[in-house]
């Protein structure tokens, strides 16, 4: 089941599709507002411009060769290129062209279902209305209108286009490793040292072991914390009242926080990306 | 409510896991399938797992990439659950698309065919009319320069030059062509969104210059020559822009929606493959039309005798007439989807 909601505020009024599922799950899809969609059609005739320029000046250099081809080629490239743009990366983006990935939006299926090549071409086509008169003041006068904020393309073609708001990095507190006590936070020259000598494959079985701390039985979880803080003792040498007092899974602890700390900052952005580019469907034909 | 988010995700992480893993296949290759009902069921429970999951992280605000990533899930999976595919679904196929897809699909809407030829014929009607009426309507109705002589003062010059002025730009004027005419069929198509209003507008207006271009000819005397040039390209031409008219007028009839009680989505949902089909066939037909008009149509005789050129033009709409009206009939019922069908009928 599909539902439109808006809610109001005093600065800012957001539009989002809910889809509920037979399972009577929710969840909301934030829909992309007129102005983002006309930032990123603006994108996206800078780069159809760019990649036309791109064309007539390789082909400059073979046109002297072969006027007649050269100036054919040239000729289906100014009509081609903006056609061909918003079906290709569309398609091959999973619902993105250059400008929907820079305003963080993408094309979705109306109805949560997979996006069809149909209904790529279609939109892109029937983009020659919204168009009209000029500056897309019909597609974007449709969109105003819509409930779903759909230009005329997107009516015909059953698609939406959905916002992806930038997500707050990941707290690994959630993993229970954020500790406001951590004595090794206080050395950085040694945490540094610490992240450079530590195998990423070492900490990521520090960090499953954490994780599945609960699932271990006392005595193999003992075990299991005093190799791998041993192991880490081995790599930096570390003053002994930093680690006085500390428990070998507290050590790890601190450890996989000190390690994941900044790996977590490096790949933050990656990740939410990723997570972003996998939210929906890969279109089909 | 979830009392312990971490051992919450801990239990529940391989099951994700492997949701996603299934879910990367079956989006990697969209052919693939379930190799048995047992994976289907698997994937099923996994999928009502990860739903339930995220049914009870909803009151969890302060997990929202975790949220996230179980939407995201159960977001893919529920478009790989209820994303119908048609019985014998494959990887695209250019032969059968052109042999079995798009004749068919144009046989499913031949009413709007048989219209946009009618609004077509009505138009040539209405400019042969208005040309013999008042012969100084010529200019406001032809838009080309090259037509607006007299007719047999063209044919003498074009019989004289024997196509010389074409000679070392033939590719670049095809490409010209084929640009336009496919911009005229995208439009046409497209203004099926004015309720069809603007793909009858277009198909009129395409008629009234094919009217009155045929009419000048015709009353010159000229008819052999207007045939010989006309029906290499036109053959083709002319009935993909009559082609996209008729996918306008497709378009414009799931909008309007007479007789049919689907909702306004569904409508449009079952016609949006054909609508691609119709417009794909279409550009196929332009760029032949465009290749047959630059290398052939220009040239006259004596270079080329016009009995070559109109036998061409007339084995050309043969061929067309039984493309579009056999190819691929055999399995006419058999690939048509229900809603399709529905929709045609």
């Amino acid at each position: 089941m599909i539902a439109t909601t808006s809610s109001s505020s005093a600065s800012a009024r957001t539009h989002s599709l809910v889809i509920r599922l037979p399972e009577g799950v929710d969840f909301a899809l934030p829909l992309a507002g007129p102005m983002s969609r006309f930032l990123a059609r603006s994108i996206d005739f800078m780069a159809e411009l760019s990649l036309v320029w791109l064309f007539r000046t390789v082909l400059g250099v073979i046109v002297p060769l072969a006027p007649d081809v050269g100036m054919a080629v040239i000729v289906l490239a100014y009509f081609l290129v903006p056609v061909l743009y918003g079906i290709a990366c569309e398609w091959g983006l999973r619902g993105q062209t250059l400008g929907k990935r820079v305003l963080k939006l993408r094309v979705m299926d109306a109805g949560g279902l997979r996006l069809r090549f149909s209904q790529i071409v279609l939109r892109n086509l029937l983009r020659v209305v919204d168009s009209l008169p000029a500056a897309y003041l019909l597609g974007g006068a449709a969109c105003l209108m819509s409930r779903r904020c759909q230009r005329l393309g997107d009516l015909a073609a059953g698609t939406i286009v959905v916002r992806l708001p930038r997500l707050e990095a990941v707290e690994l507190a959630r993993l229970g490793l954020d500790f406001k006590f951590n004595s090794l936070r206080e050395k950085p020259v040694l945490a540094a040292r610490l992240r450079q000598a530590i195998d990423p494959a070492d900490a990521n079985i520090a960090l499953l072991a954490l994780l599945r701390r609960d699932q271990l039985d006392a005595g193999p979880r003992v075990e299991i914390f005093a190799a791998l803080a041993a192991h880490f003792r081995s790599l930096v040498s570390l003053p002994e009242e930093l680690t006085l007092d500390l428990s070998d899974e507290a050590f790890v602890r601190n450890v996989v926080d000190i390690v994941f700390q900044a790996r977590e900052q490096q790949a933050r952005e990656k990740r939410v990306e990723a997570s972003e580019r996998q939210r929906f469907e890969r279109p089909s034909a | 409510m979830i009392l312990d988010l971490e051992r919450f995700t801990a239990a529940s992480q391989s099951h994700w896991d492997e949701l996603e893993s299934w879910l990367d296949r079956l989006e990697d290759d969209p052919q693939r399938g379930f190799a048995d009902v047992a994976a289907a069921q698997k994937f099923y429970y996994l999928y009502q797992r990860a739903a339930s999951d995220l049914a009870r992280l909803a009151t969890f605000s302060s997990e929202p990439e975790l949220r996230r990533r179980l939407e995201t899930l159960v977001g893919r999976a529920y478009a790989e659950l209820h994303s119908a595919r048609e019985a014998g679904d494959s990887r695209w196929q250019p032969l059968a698309w052109a042999l079995h897809t798009f004749p068919r699909t144009f046989r499913r809407h031949s009413r709007a065919f048989l219209l946009t030829v009618a609004v077509t014929l009505l138009g040539c009607l209405f400019g042969g009319y208005a040309l013999e009426r008042d012969r100084e309507a010529k200019e406001i109705i032809l838009p080309f320069g090259h037509l607006l002589g007299d007719p047999s003062e063209r044919v003498a010059k074009e019989e004289q030059q024997s196509g010389k002025e074409m000679s070392g730009r033939q590719t670049r004027f095809s490409a010209e062509l084929m640009s336009n005419n496919i911009r005229v069929s995208i439009n046409a198509m497209a203004f099926g969104l004015t309720w069809g209003i603007g793909t009858l507008v277009v198909l009129f207006y395409n008629g009234v210059i094919l009217g009155a271009v045929c009419w000048d000819y015709l009353r010159a005397g000229e008819g052999v020559f207007l045939a010989g040039w006309l029906l290499p390209h036109g053959s083709f031409e002319i009935p993909a822009i009559l082609i996209a008219g008729q996918a306008g007028l497709v378009l414009a009839r799931a909008i309007i929606g007479w007789g049919q009680r689907v909702s306004f989505g569904r409508r449009l949902r079952a016609i949006a493959p054909d609508l691609a089909t119709l417009i794909g066939g279409v550009a196929v037909m332009l760029v032949w039309a465009g290749i047959v008009e630059a290398f052939l149509s220009q040239y006259h005789a004596p270079v080329l005798p016009y009995s070559i050129k109109i036998a061409f033009g007339v084995i050309e709409l043969i061929v067309l007439i039984a493309w579009l009206g056999w190819a691929g009939a055999s399995t006419d019922a058999a690939g048509d989807s229900a809603p399709a069908r529905h929709l045609a009928a």
